[in-house]
């Protein structure tokens, strides 16, 4: 089984790399954008079926391990083509 | 009286710690790996600064499954003080021991510095002999020391008077010209709900020897180590049992 996490910091935390290259992005010649949001992306290569067992396992990891719920979501999306 | 300080792989203050621990009349500190289970021996804890685990993922997120910080945990809910320096303090936060993040410098920059800390409570049991706005200089040295907490995590560490030290300037206002990394509220420093729980990310470590420029630092070690013998003070019925 395979899996995607994403993890972004959540809204209200100050995100000092996302604007970095927000203005860097402006610098060179995008005025347009608005603004920018860097997080983290994971794939998770997992011995096993598809399986809630699995997954609910994951997402468990995801809390306690990959993400920091303080500051930051995150998102597990499974490899469809896997299925 | 004995302090153990956490070796993490990648932990860097852990020499540091035990120096200025060492170097005060009446404490001694030794190692413990971090794959060891117990704690019991000691009368204290101290988590040092570093890069434990490299900070990968998160500075303290990997850190926080070490075999130790079972022990950690168990003895800090037993009420044992413990106490987290730079990375150490993440690792607390990491652990759920403390309240908040700390995240990015604002600055994206690695500030090394001198810094100025206000003490924000009076009678806490790390800052014992420091009322209420004492100033302690300290040096900073650290990308990720930029304190978070949500709006409602910051009004209850407030009214719980769990902020300890804020970064302050040279006449003690937590302005934010003294802010090095963007703490929301200038913090440097916090304590848990039942106060035995302290972390900070300025380098009491490094500010335990006159030679370095400062010796504040040398007063938390101290006040904890007067926390203890207070809390050992024998009681009557122990006075009793001796002469028995």
């Amino acid at each position: 089984m395979k899996v995607k996490v994403v993890v972004m910091p959540k809204a209200a935390v100050l995100d000092p790399q996302g604007n970095a290259v927000r203005d860097a992005m402006r610098h060179l010649g995008m005025p347009e954008v608005r603004s920018v949001r860097i997080g983290k992306y994971m794939e998770i290569d997992v011995e096993g079926k598809n399986g809630d067992e699995l997954e609910s396992r994951l997402h468990d990891l995801c809390r306690d391990l990959l993400s920091n719920p303080v500051i930051e979501d995150y998102e597990l999306t499974k490899n469809e083509e896997q299925r | 009286m004995k302090f153990a300080v956490v070796q993490f792989p990648g932990s860097n203050c852990d020499q540091d710690c035990i120096a200025a621990i060492n170097g005060l009349d009446g404490l001694h500190a030794e190692y413990v790996w971090h794959k060891e289970t117990s704690l019991d021996d000691f009368d204290a804890i101290v988590l040092p600064g570093g890069f434990a685990y490299g900070d990968y993922l998160r500075c303290g997120a990997i850190a926080r499954f070490s075999p130790i910080m079972r022990a950690v945990i168990s003895d800090a809910h037993a009420g044992k003080l413990v106490l987290g320096t730079c990375n150490g303090f993440q690792v607390l936060c990491e652990a759920g021991l403390l309240p908040g993040a700390l995240v990015r410098n604002r600055s994206l920059r690695f500030v090394c510095d001198m810094v100025t800390t206000r003490v924000e409570v009076d009678d806490f049991p790390f800052t014992q002999g420091c009322p209420k706005g004492t100033l302690l200089r300290m040096p900073v040295a650290h990308g990720e020391g930029c304190f978070f907490a949500d709006a409602e995590t910051l009004r209850e560490l407030n009214a719980n008077q769990q902020v300890i030290l804020r970064y302050a300037d040279s006449v003690g206002r937590a302005a934010p010209g003294a802010n090095p990394n963007g703490s929301i509220e200038n913090i440097a420093g916090i304590c848990n709900r039942e106060r035995n729980v302290f972390g900070l990310m300025p380098h009491p470590d490094r500010a335990s020897d006159a030679r370095l420029g400062s010796v504040d630092g040398a007063r938390i070690f101290r006040s904890m180590m007067q926390r203890i013998n207070a809390s050992r003070a024998p009681t009557v019925s122990d006075r009793v049992k001796q002469v028995a």
